[in-house]
């Protein structure tokens, strides 16, 4: 069964004709060309995957297209403004939040969305809001302090 | 993935008509353990009927003696709501606590309770807060609802709508959690009633089940201690590579006393 659904991705209105079984990150990559939302496990586990939607983390291996219907969809591409990277993109890169980066994209929209609820987290809660987000490099450290810097660069 | 119909009915009439029309249909709720079951082709749905359009599914009404939280309601929106939070705050806590924040913005209530996985969080809420599930057709109190390892006694074309949840004098959950998954090893949730104290495990065997002995002795003291020197049989627990039914006794047990600990008592 295939049906044509529209949503907004990254404030810009896109329409496409998709399986039901399509996943939305499958969508977002394949179909919409964003690939900055990475498939890492494929099985809800990672969060390489997570983006927002209506305003909410997600992760989007774990969703169908379908459900994404007249959803407001933000991924990693939709924080930069005027060509400047995001305070929380910066963070990661001064703060050396990453190392391979694979799992950065959903470790910065993960943060963003714990910055709605705290922001001003701190490391206890950074630590279990990442519950869902997988980093196989870094051992954590300097993603927490990443986020920390990043939520404090925000608040200014 | 193998293809589907897919459906969103905008009312719960249509979602029934859908679900009589369908050849073998599965609701979706928020998808959380429907999806990844159906991305390793253990199921095989011909039509999914999506439930997140039915504005009638959302909502949490607070009814004086009890709350009320419709099926489609998402674990955040439980663990953050003023209402909850101020009416049962344990059940604010454990709802915060299930999965990880992405599965607890999209699981929602009654997509949990009609899956009744033996290790999720909520069947302990439904029997430790005497709660009653309301469906499209009638009430089933918590106990006769959930009837099994995955087994509930929801009819094939009956859609949950919501849960009444008594609220209690104090209550509070403990669980130990796999470190991966954040399912229960063991969960246990304390409530204490004006007439009664209930105890409530999930986790640790085939469904979710009221710990009868617990409950008396909490019921004459409600404090940790009144635990001391109990046991809980092993026979009937689960085992598996995380836990052995004589540990998972244990922490039934241990997990009671911090709960009751929890709550104040």
């Amino acid at each position: 069964m295939k049906s044509q659904i529209s949503l907004q991705l990254n404030g810009d209105k896109v329409s496409a004709e998709v399986e039901s079984r399509t996943l939305l990150v499958e969508l977002i990559r394949q179909r919409l060309g964003k690939t900055g939302t990475h498939i890492g496990c494929d099985t809800s586990q990672c969060g390489a995957c997570v983006v927002h939607m209506n305003g909410r983390s997600v992760k989007s291996c774990t969703l169908l297209a379908v459900q994404a219907q007249g959803a407001d969809i933000v991924t990693i591409e939709g924080i930069a403004e005027n060509g400047e990277l995001h305070p929380m993109q910066q963070a990661f890169r001064e703060h050396h939040g990453l190392q391979c980066g694979f799992c950065t994209p959903g470790m910065i929209m993960s943060a963003l969305d714990l910055l709605k609820l705290h922001p001003d987290p701190d490391d206890r809660e950074i630590r279990e809001w990442l519950e869902g987000n997988l980093c196989r490099c870094t051992g954590y450290q300097n993603i927490v302090r990443s986020i920390k810097a990043g939520a404090r660069a925000m608040r200014r | 993935m193998y293809e589907f119909n897919y459906h969103r009915p905008g009312t719960l009439e249509e979602a029934k008509k859908m679900l009589s029309a369908s050849e073998d249909p599965k609701i979706i709720a928020g998808g959380m353990t429907l999806l990844p079951t159906m991305k390793f082709r253990l199921a095989r749905p011909s039509d999914l009927i999506d439930l997140g359009n039915i504005s009638k599914l959302h909502g949490i009404r607070d009814d004086g003696d009890s709350l009320f939280i419709a099926a489609m309601t998402i674990h955040a929106e439980v663990a953050s709501n003023e209402l909850v939070r101020a009416g049962i705050p344990a059940l604010a806590e454990l709802a915060g606590n299930i999965g990880d924040p992405q599965v607890r913005n999209r699981g929602t209530l009654g997509g949990s309770i009609a899956n009744n996985d033996p290790a999720a969080d909520y069947p302990a809420a439904l029997l430790a807060l005497d709660a009653v599930v309301q469906t499209d057709k009638r009430s089933i109190p918590s106990e006769r609802f959930l009837s099994g390892m995955f087994e509930t006694a929801l009819q094939s074309d009956e859609i949950v709508t919501g849960v009444t949840f008594s609220r209690p004098k104090r209550a509070a959950y403990a669980k130990f959690p796999n470190p991966a998954s954040r399912y229960a090893i063991a969960g246990v949730m304390v409530a204490e009633y004006a007439d009664s104290v209930r105890v409530a495990v999930t986790g640790a065997a085939a469904c979710a089940f009221r710990a009868a002995e617990l409950e008396q002795a909490l019921s004459s003291d409600f404090s940790a201690a009144a635990l001391d020197g109990l046991e809980i049989d092993a026979g009937e627990l689960n085992s598996d590579l995380h836990a052995s039914p004589e540990y998972r006794a244990h922490l039934v047990i241990l997990l009671a006393k911090r709960a009751v600990a929890a709550a104040g008592g």
